[in-house]
């Protein structure tokens, strides 16, 4: 599935994102499972909120991380990774 | 990393890691007396001592504390408790991912809607067969009507629905109509669980495993199923190990991901972990969850790979499985720190072997099956089945 910066996502129905203290990283949870996100993972979903456009998303990340090279294509390809998995839906 | 009960995406550390998961046992009755049942069959002795409500609470805030995110709760039937909406509530304000683990049994419209108010966020129903007559023979009630309507109410509350089906020699062949039957009830996931042997299904052993052939025809057509263009439902299909020649790597590892609760507040590992004789579990009236799960004995028992012996010590596969499970080994060889005897490198495979020819002997169907009831679990700790149970369980 290709990603377009004017999509908008939103973490999936019967899925919850959430930061998890003991583990010190952002989770996914849904039915029989359980993913750890690593620190780029979790920043991006953290910004998938079902109203920022992937455009917003990597600016905010841009700014956030100035020093990151190719970021753009990072968080594509991190969105791209969610939405195989089903983490994540398209709202638009 | 993904940490997934269905495959083995965790690897083994002699340092204790955090759990994850918490099932809560927390009830050991259930109307149902299904003949595979995993609970142990002295449950009854357990019946008298259930912790009560504030305990749970209690056991929810220091598992949470450590680490675990995914609640199950289970037992027996754990509807028959009356507080499991108060702690579904807890749970959900202590940031559970909840589960309620059900017969359907005591669900009704208004259980389901305040169990939706307190936060409970999926449901798994266990389902037996297309045929009614299956399943009210395998569970010894008549409740394939009220699965079926209960069914219904989980999909019209929003849940995500999950159907479990322990598949036996009586159901295994229906596979196709099965999957078919969860499709047209909207199921999210179903988890086709072939038996394993445990408890009342070790009890029953001969009576409910397939032949090998049906096992693999079920396989293909559970893949069949599961490719078809369009397809939505999550399908796992728990592999029999007694038909593999590796063992499963058993609770993801001992100690590693799952700390389980049972109904009268002792803290395990697995499910059927106290069938391991000289080993004292920890209990939650005595010690918190905190030295239960990285201090306790029993817990640091069988973390990492010290413990082994040969075959599985020097062997190269021993991360993809740990050696398997040791309740396993203990109740068919006798030795709890011995190769899992499915295993095809154990010395002990052939007892896995030969409870496959016995099952194929035309004449168990004769044999009674021992449901899973109070008075049942009274006769069996009584030593009233020690003949049938001196067949299954080695001496140690």
């Amino acid at each position: 599935m290709t990603v377009d910066t004017k999509d908008i996502y939103k973490i999936a129905a019967h899925h919850r994102f959430q930061w998890e203290k003991a583990q010190d990283c952002y989770v996914i949870l849904f039915p029989e499972g359980m993913v750890k996100l690593n620190g780029s993972a979790g920043e991006v979903l953290n910004l998938v909120n079902g109203e920022s456009t992937v455009e917003l998303i990597t600016d905010t990340l841009s700014k956030k991380f100035s020093d990151a090279p190719n970021i753009a294509k990072d968080i594509e390809g991190m969105i791209e990774l969610a939405l195989d998995k089903s983490w994540i839906e398209k709202v638009n | 990393m993904e940490i997934d009960k269905k495959n083995n995406g965790v690897s083994a550390s002699t340092t204790a890691t955090q759990p994850l998961w918490l099932l809560a046992e927390i009830t050991y009755q259930c109307p149902l007396q299904c003949a595979f049942c995993y609970n142990p069959t002295d449950f009854d002795k357990h019946t008298q001592n259930e912790l009560d409500t504030n305990s749970w609470i209690k056991v929810l805030r220091q598992a949470r504390d450590l680490g675990a995110a995914q609640l199950g709760i289970s037992g027996g039937e754990p509807l028959l408790r009356k507080d499991i909406e108060e702690i579904v509530t807890e749970a959900s304000s202590l940031g559970y991912y909840s589960n309620l683990i059900t017969s359907g049994a005591g669900m009704n419209e208004k259980r389901i809607d305040a169990l939706k108010d307190g936060g409970l966020d999926h449901i798994q129903l266990s389902m037996h067969d297309i045929t009614e007559e299956i399943n009210n023979f395998i569970t010894n009630t008549k409740t394939f009507k009220l699965k079926q309507k209960v069914a219904a109410m989980i999909k019209d509350r929003g849940y995500p629905m999950v159907l479990n089906v322990v598949m036996h020699r009586y159901n295994i062949d229906h596979i196709q109509e099965i999957l078919e039957m969860a499709e047209g009830l909207g199921a999210d996931y179903i988890e086709l669980a072939n038996t394993q042997y445990y408890g009342w299904s070790l009890v029953n052993r001969d009576q409910l495993m397939p032949k090998k052939e049906q096992v693999e025809n079920a396989l293909k057509v559970t893949n069949k199923f599961r490719e078809r263009p369009g397809n939505k439902m999550k399908i796992f299909f728990v592999v029999p190990d007694y038909f593999d020649n590796r063992p499963k790597k058993c609770m993801n590892g001992w100690g590693e991901v799952f700390m389980i609760v049972t109904a009268n507040g002792d803290v395990l590992p697995c499910h059927s972990a106290r069938v391991i004789p000289n080993l004292e579990f920890p209990n939650v009236n005595d010690s918190p969850l905190k030295g239960a799960w990285y201090d306790s004995p029993a817990f640091n028992k069988f973390r990492g790979d010290d413990w082994m012996q040969e075959p599985c010590k020097s062997c190269s596969e021993k991360e993809n499985d740990l050696g398997g499970c040791r309740c396993q080994a203990l109740l068919l060889t006798g030795n709890a720190e011995g190769a899992d005897p499915v295993c095809s490198k154990s010395p002990d495979r052939h007892i896995i072997d030969q409870a496959i020819k016995d099952s194929q002997n035309p004449g168990v169907e004769a044999k009674p099956i021992i449901f899973r009831t109070n008075a049942n679990s009274k006769k069996i700790e009584n030593g009233d089945e020690k003949d049938r149970l001196a067949k299954f369980h080695a001496t140690p």
